[in-house]
């Protein structure tokens, strides 16, 4: 029980890698994967090979996988970057492909007549995705986004079987320290729950905001 | 009536796999021309209607605006889009904006103009199309007819060539047909070069300067109103009036 008061500093550590990874790999998730999901809708049927290829490519590795393929893979290529970098790297660009696949998906819910009609009126591709189209697909991609980035939020342990500092991490110092392993497990699982928690909450109030928009 | 030709189709072919669903058409509207094509469904009216601003493609023949053959794909096809306007069977207001939004949009972003000017034209706009009250209501607080109405307005706001109408009144209830309409033949007076799809022989009858009866991908006629609805030559637009007249 008194795990987590003794090692309050190396807990909060935990976390605050967990919550760091999140951040940025979410980011950088989402820039990508609203990037792909444009690619896989564009007139231009290079783009939409390169998008359908990212997410096959992507969305079928294994996650750990991947992290060995950047971590261990990128420096032979002479790219050399601190390991929570590629962590970020691997994490964002694999959730990518789920964010990507999640948007298309709220695109396809769009009836093609608004796409039409913004093309009639003289908009350009980027124009009728921006104003038209993605506006009202954001409603219905709210939920899957969310839960893909609690997803996000526990596969980023796997980052620390690569020495990257994450709370699911601490567990080891915990019990090389001789503490009860059970109460670090609980601690940590509560380290997730905020974590997943807080995205929940900021997921449902996106949902309540767009739902009065109508 | 010799005017200045403003669409031009020559020979134009469209298959859909093995459906050939327009076969050699050639049809001219000229400046200020009310053309109507009528025809059976599936006959493929709204498809050729469709094509003139290349929202569908075509296998072979040339389309032209203003002398100058449509752009396959890119900015010059949005430029061109841009002065074509279409008014769609579903109306097809941007759900997510309020009916001075849906006007504004195309002006703003398109053109250029800035948020006041475009609003303040699109609230003229909409006065005429009788809608001025309604401006900032979103599309589904609307009934049909006064949807369709601001979709026209959402054309004219972008000061087109040319509007192309697609079976415009075909979604509505009986009694909001006239109101919209209305609002095409005020238009076909002001001059308005229009091609109207539809199944509204009265106003075929009424506004148009010509019929193009389409059937089976092809334009069997090609006339004035008066000559084809009294005296049709071929079977199958004879056949096709004493079916739709006749009732």
């Amino acid at each position: 029980m008194n795990v987590l008061t003794e090692n309050f500093s190396t807990f909060a550590k935990g976390f605050l890698g967990t919550v760091q990874l999140t951040v940025y790999s979410s980011a950088l998730a989402l820039a990508l994967g609203f990037v792909m999901a444009s690619f896989r809708v564009a007139p231009v049927r290079s783009l939409r090979a390169f998008g359908t290829a990212w997410v096959t490519v992507l969305r079928n590795t294994p996650l750990t996988l991947l992290f060995f393929a950047v971590l261990l893979g990128l420096p032979r290529f002479g790219l050399v970057l601190p390991f929570t970098v590629f962590a970020v790297l691997a994490l964002g660009c694999y959730t990518s492909a789920f964010i990507c696949e999640a948007l298309r998906s709220g695109i396809n819910t769009v009836p093609t007549g608004q796409g039409e009609a913004a093309r009639s009126l003289g908009m350009t591709f980027g124009q009728t995705l921006s104003q038209v189209v993605l506006p009202q697909a954001f409603r219905s991609v709210i939920a899957p986004i969310g839960s893909i980035l609690i997803a996000l939020a526990k596969n980023s342990a796997i980052a620390g079987a690569f020495s990257v500092t994450e709370l699911l991490g601490t567990y080891r110092i915990m019990s090389e320290l001789g503490y009860n392993i059970i109460w670090t497990f609980v601690w940590i699982a509560v380290g997730y729950l905020i974590i997943t928690g807080a995205i929940s909450a900021v997921f449902n109030l996106l949902e309540r905001r767009t739902g009065a928009a109508r | 009536m010799v005017v200045e030709p403003l669409i031009e189709l020559d020979g134009v072919n469209k298959w859909y796999g093995d459906l050939h669903v327009l076969r050699d058409i050639d049809l001219t509207v000229g400046q200020g021309e009310v053309v109507v094509v009528i025809g059976p469904s599936g006959s493929g009216k709204s498809t050729l209607c469709r094509t003139i601003n290349r929202l569908e493609t075509i296998q072979s023949g040339t389309i032209k605006l203003d002398g100058r053959p449509l752009p396959e794909e890119g900015r010059a096809l949005a430029r061109l889009r841009a002065d074509v306007g279409m008014v769609f069977q579903s109306f097809n207001l941007f759900a997510h904006k309020t009916v001075l939004a849906n006007v504004s949009l195309a002006p703003v972003k398109v053109r250029g103009h800035r948020r006041e000017q475009a609003d303040r034209r699109s609230l003229e706009l909409l006065d005429r199309v009788g809608l001025a009250s309604q401006a900032s209501k979103y599309p589904a607080q609307l009934s049909g007819g006064q949807q369709q109405r601001v979709a026209i307005a959402r054309a004219l706001a972008m000061e087109p060539k040319a509007l192309l109408f697609d079976e415009p009144t075909s979604a509505l209830d009986p009694e909001m047909i006239n109101e919209v309409l209305e609002v095409m033949r005020q238009l076909a007076r002001d001059g308005m070069t229009m091609v109207v799809v539809t199944h509204e022989m009265g106003f075929a009858r009424a506004s148009a300067n010509r019929v193009a009866f389409m059937a089976d991908g092809r334009i069997v006629e090609d006339r004035t109103p008066e000559e084809f609805f009294t005296n049709p030559r071929s079977d199958r637009a004879k056949d096709f009036l004493s079916k739709i007249l006749k009732h």
